[in-house]
């Protein structure tokens, strides 16, 4: 009885070990510095995520478990984190941090170590390395520099009359100036003439003259790259001067937030500009109600985006990606996962995901969103539709574009 | 420390190096020792102005970054090898020291660090303006596949960079122990005493502005093959600034050793704070550290160990 | 390109945007000015005075502005007793060039940090009723939004400048920069003078926080975009002088917005920064200095 007892004992507590060995996860995510509101969201986004796989059961019958660590948003930080990652915590699978800048500095260690390498928002980042097991959640497409712009001058090509002229602006950073880039490319071929073409630094206080410049090129359309501080800046100073151009907007990060929206209201209205997912009608996709749910709830008092309608459904995604793949191969080896991702089309919160060249989205989904009508100083209203209506692409519209502009 | 004391020290710390890279394969302590050791460069290059002169430089993260850009330039147009540009780094940087200090040294120390400011926002214009660097857009420097004969890139780059580290403290120990440290000396305590007793106060400022910008130049020359990305807004990061004045400021700006072992203690607190804690205290604990420091033991940490000696003697 | 309607604005507007420096100059005029100590921290007391407004705005529904004023007696607290720090530590073992100025940078990393821990990095901002609208003369704008920062900033230096040159605190605290040892003959504590012009320094932090609030998105790093300025237009208006200050802020806003409008934006900050070099190198007494 007694050695019966002690080899189930025994028994008992090596399938304890074996199913209590997690599942590790690492990442290094920028929670201060500049990058930090957005870095805080993912994480919540991504611990949500943690959190739905470990009730269901975990993956490959273990507990998913998270490593990360802080970079500071600072460049230097990430090779040092990538590699106590890897060498020293032996994670089984890593994730990129939050925006290009630290997500770059990890790719030469990750492809060093072969691993499959999920990442969030870098534009372009794999431009260069080419690495074939790179994969780009941000819906930009395989021409992220061009398709994000396509859009809005795809929008203006459609109206009558027809806008001849385009002034172009953007922020002295690395974002903003390849979304300019591409919004010139753009506007080359297909026939519009570019009539002002600057840049400013993003600690410019007063946008009223870089307005009033614009307004003395007299262009049909204004394509706007810019961040937060200065989309709202750009926004204020167009209203003030009176900006008479047809269509407004493009490239402007920031008035994706809730708190900014709030912010600036009405005069959001009809400015036409990117966005990745919207509460519309067109982009319901199977879930992504519920994950907002426990986001929102999640988010309050944690100084993060509260609607969280950006980066946080793609944050949850591109780990869905990475979960799946691996209840899919049933391993953990990096290959067979990057195969699997390659080659399948995932169902997420964030809609069917197919990667194609350089590990990016295979077809653009770089939505262009119009403010409607907009009510000053609420915040609710932008969780439901009908305020940022999709007018593109044609598979996700939702209503029709209000054309010229007007404030 | 005795002059043979120092170089058998050096020669010790050398080997010890190569030995370490012949033992350890973990890249994680070749990469968190590259970062402690260029935060190292930084805070004895700062120290040959603001602890041997007490002019202070608030634009250090200018010259590391110019020193970084040289390097990306050098090797865009000529495919120069590192220990090229970093000879090419310290000229341009001990240049640029040369000038600042030409154009406001002769006056008070606080327009000199005001200059300093402004320099470095002039100069991170001039690169974002500059597309043949990448610009404000930032530029790929990808990690070469040869490494001379170590192991692995992140070995070279921290052999490099010991090797950096362990000139710039022989530099600044040969500056401070010379007849120019004396000089620097005398005009920290009193510079229109210094310049009445035959001290030429002017060419000694500019000899170790000069230095200082070459040193901080050779800090920042291997970064881009560090990072394999750089952009203006990274390389002329504030936090270095920071790292550089607070960190001869901890371990005592008077002697040759303060910045060594200032770098030494926080660098290495700020690496395993990154992978323990984790938070926003890390940027916090500097802060504090510095202001307890400097309100509390101004002569840093050579300072508090003096005051023990000269006790313990009594 | 050029056109008389764009050159008028971007004078007004540059003269717009001058008026809103001066105010987060003003302090340091003071401090740094007249009493020599180089709070390189003074620009992350206003983004503490912008949370101020920004906390009573959202939610009280108060006026930024008012609760600018409102905050100074207390950011004077804050400077008196931080000056006091500064004196014992410091100024009285006369280690104030080296020691004081990593103090003051050591408190701005606080600063910036501890606002971080409590409110997060998001952009906040304000709403005020008038932030919307635009007074038009002819082809001139005028957006309240720059517009009302400018007037309040007006009104403070003119108040601090009659402070200084009317009243006898005024008069002892531009004493006390020129000759401490005959202020003591007098029988006039330069410690206690010192606290009290510190204290206002400070206190002023408080309206030009509510001010910048008022023009754009806030969150706590933007106070590093000021310090060159600042400390430029301070220098080029001649160190203790309250008129050169404002003189020296409203040159820098026309130079920027100039540069903005016919050459490029891009080269705003290196232009005006370059002027500050130059008058360094050729000029260290400042535009406007004696």
């Amino acid at each position: 009885m007694k050695r019966i007892c002690a080899a189930l004992l025994a028994a008992a507590f090596a399938s304890a070990a074996a199913a209590a060995e997690p599942i590790k996860i690492g990442f290094s995510m920028a929670l201060t510095g500049g990058l930090a509101g957005a870095g805080k969201a993912a994480l919540i986004a991504m611990e949500i995520w943690r959190d739905d796989v470990n009730k269901a059961g975990g993956l490959l019958g273990r507990q998913v478990e998270f490593v990360y660590y802080d970079d500071a948003t600072q460049p230097a930080k990430v090779p040092p984190i990538y590699t106590k990652l890897i060498n020293v915590d032996k994670v089984d699978l890593v994730v990129s941090s939050y925006g290009t800048n630290e997500i770059v500095p990890a790719m030469p260690i990750v492809m060093r170590n072969k691993m499959v390498f999920p990442s969030l928002f870098g534009l372009a980042a794999n431009e260069e390395f080419k690495y074939d097991r790179y994969f780009q959640i941000m819906p930009a497409g395989p021409e992220p520099k061009t398709d994000w712009s396509k859009g809005f001058f795809q929008l203006a090509l459609e109206q009558k009359p027809r806008p001849q002229t385009v002034a172009i602006v953007a922020a002295d950073a690395e974002f903003a100036l390849n979304a300019a880039a591409g919004a010139r490319e753009n506007a080359q071929k297909m026939g519009f003439k570019i009539v002002y073409d600057k840049t400013y630094p993003p600690a410019t206080t007063d946008f009223t003259p870089i307005v009033r410049a614009i307004q003395a090129a007299a262009p049909d359309i204004v394509y706007v790259g810019s961040y937060p501080p200065d989309s709202v800046g750009m926004v204020k100073a167009a209203n003030e001067v009176g900006l008479k151009a047809k269509m407004f907007g493009g490239g402007m990060v920031g008035l994706q937030f809730a708190a900014i929206q709030k912010n600036l209201g009405p005069l959001l209205n009809n400015v036409v500009n990117y966005d990745f997912w919207v509460p519309e009608p067109t982009l319901n996709f199977p879930g992504v109600k519920e994950f907002l749910a426990k986001y929102q709830k999640a988010a309050e008092g944690k100084g993060v985006d509260p609607l969280g309608h950006y980066l946080p459904p793609f944050a949850y995604a591109y780990m869905q990606i990475l979960g799946d793949a691996v209840k899919a191969t049933k391993s953990l080896d990096q290959g067979k996962l990057a195969d699997y991702i390659r080659n399948t089309t995932h169902e997420t919160v964030v809609g069917k995901v197919k990667f194609g060249r350089n590990g990016e989205w295979a077809t653009s989904r770089a939505l262009m969103v119009q403010f409607r009508d907009v009510q000053p100083d609420n915040l609710e209203q932008f969780a439901g539709p009908g305020k940022r209506v999709v007018l593109y692409p044609k598979e996700w519209k939702s209503g029709d574009i209000v054309f010229p502009f007007k404030q | 420390m005795r002059g043979w004391g120092f170089w058998a020290a050096s020669a010790a710390v050398l080997a010890a190096g190569v030995g370490f890279t012949e033992l350890a394969d973990n890249p994680y302590y070749f990469n968190a020792t590259y970062v402690v050791l260029q935060a190292l460069i930084m805070a004895v290059a700062w120290n040959i102005l603001g602890g041997f002169t007490g002019y202070v430089n608030f634009g250090s993260a200018a010259f590391f970054a110019v020193g970084a850009y040289t390097t990306i330039f050098l090797h865009k147009a000529f495919a120069l090898p590192l220990a090229a540009t970093i000879l090419a780094a310290a000229l341009v940087c001990g240049l640029i020291g040369l000038g600042v200090g030409y154009l406001t040294l002769r006056l008070k120390g606080v327009y000199f660090a005001i200059a300093t400011l402004a320099m470095g926002i002039v100069l991170e214009t001039l690169v974002n303006n500059w597309s043949f660097v990448g610009g404000a857009k930032g530029t790929y420097m990808l990690t070469p596949d040869q490494h001379l004969w170590f192991d692995s890139y992140s070995e070279m780059l921290f052999m490099v960079m010991l090797v950096l580290a362990l000139g710039a403290i022989a530099v600044s120990r040969k500056l401070s122990s010379s007849r120019i440290g004396r000089g620097l000396a005398a005009i920290r305590d009193d510079e229109v005493a210094a310049e009445c007793s035959g001290v030429p106060t002017l060419r000694l400022k500019l000899v170790s502005t000069t230095v200082m910008g070459a040193m901080m130049g050779v800090a920042g020359a291997p970064y881009p093959y560090f990072v394999t990305y750089v952009d203006p807004i990274s390389a002329f990061n504030l936090f270095i600034a920071v790292n550089s004045i607070a960190m001869p400021m901890i371990g005592g700006t008077s002697h040759w050793a303060g910045p060594v072992i200032g770098a030494l203690l926080v660098g290495s607190m700020q690496e395993i704070i990154t992978v323990t804690i984790s938070s926003e205290l890390n940027v916090l604990l500097v802060g504090i550290m510095l202001v307890l420091f400097i309100t509390l033991a101004p002569q840093g940490i050579v300072g508090l160990v003096r005051k023990h000696w000269k006790k313990r003697k009594a | 390109m050029f056109s008389a309607d764009l050159f008028a604005n971007a004078v007004v507007s540059g003269l717009l945007l001058g008026g809103f420096y001066a105010a987060v100059a003003i302090g340091l005029a003071i401090v740094f000015g007249q009493l020599d100590i180089v709070n390189i921290a003074h620009p992350a007391f206003v983004i503490v005075g912008s949370y101020t407004a920004y906390i009573f705005n959202t939610t009280f529904g108060f006026d930024p502005v008012l609760v600018g004023v409102a905050a100074m007696p207390l950011f004077f607290a804050v400077g008196v007793a931080i000056y006091r720090i500064y004196y014992a530590a410091f100024e009285r073992t006369g280690q104030e060039s080296l020691s004081g100025l990593a103090f003051f940078f050591g408190l701005m990393f606080i600063i910036e940090v501890t606002l971080i821990l409590v409110y997060g990095v998001d952009y906040r901002l304000v709403s005020a009723g008038y932030s919307g609208n635009t007074l038009s003369f002819g082809y001139v704008d005028l957006p309240l939004r720059m517009l009302v920062p400018f007037l309040v900033s007006l009104t403070l230096t003119a108040a601090i400048w009659l402070y200084l040159s009317r009243t006898f605190m005024g008069r002892a605290i531009q004493a006390v920069a020129q000759d401490r040892g005959a202020l003591q003959l007098m029988g006039a504590d330069p410690v206690r003078i010192k606290q009290w012009a510190f204290g206002l320094g400070i206190a002023t932090a408080a309206v030009a926080g509510a001010l910048l609030i008022i023009i754009g998105p806030v969150e706590p790093s933007v106070g590093r975009q000021y310090i060159g300025r600042v400390f430029a237009i301070v220098v080029l208006g001649g160190m203790g002088s309250i008129q050169g200050m404002l003189i020296a802020a409203l040159l820098l806003g026309v130079t920027e917005n100039m540069v903005s409008t016919f050459y490029g934006p891009s080269w705003a900050p290196a232009v005006a920064f370059g002027v500050l070099l130059l008058t360094l190198a050729l000029r260290p007494s400042g535009l406007f200095g004696r």
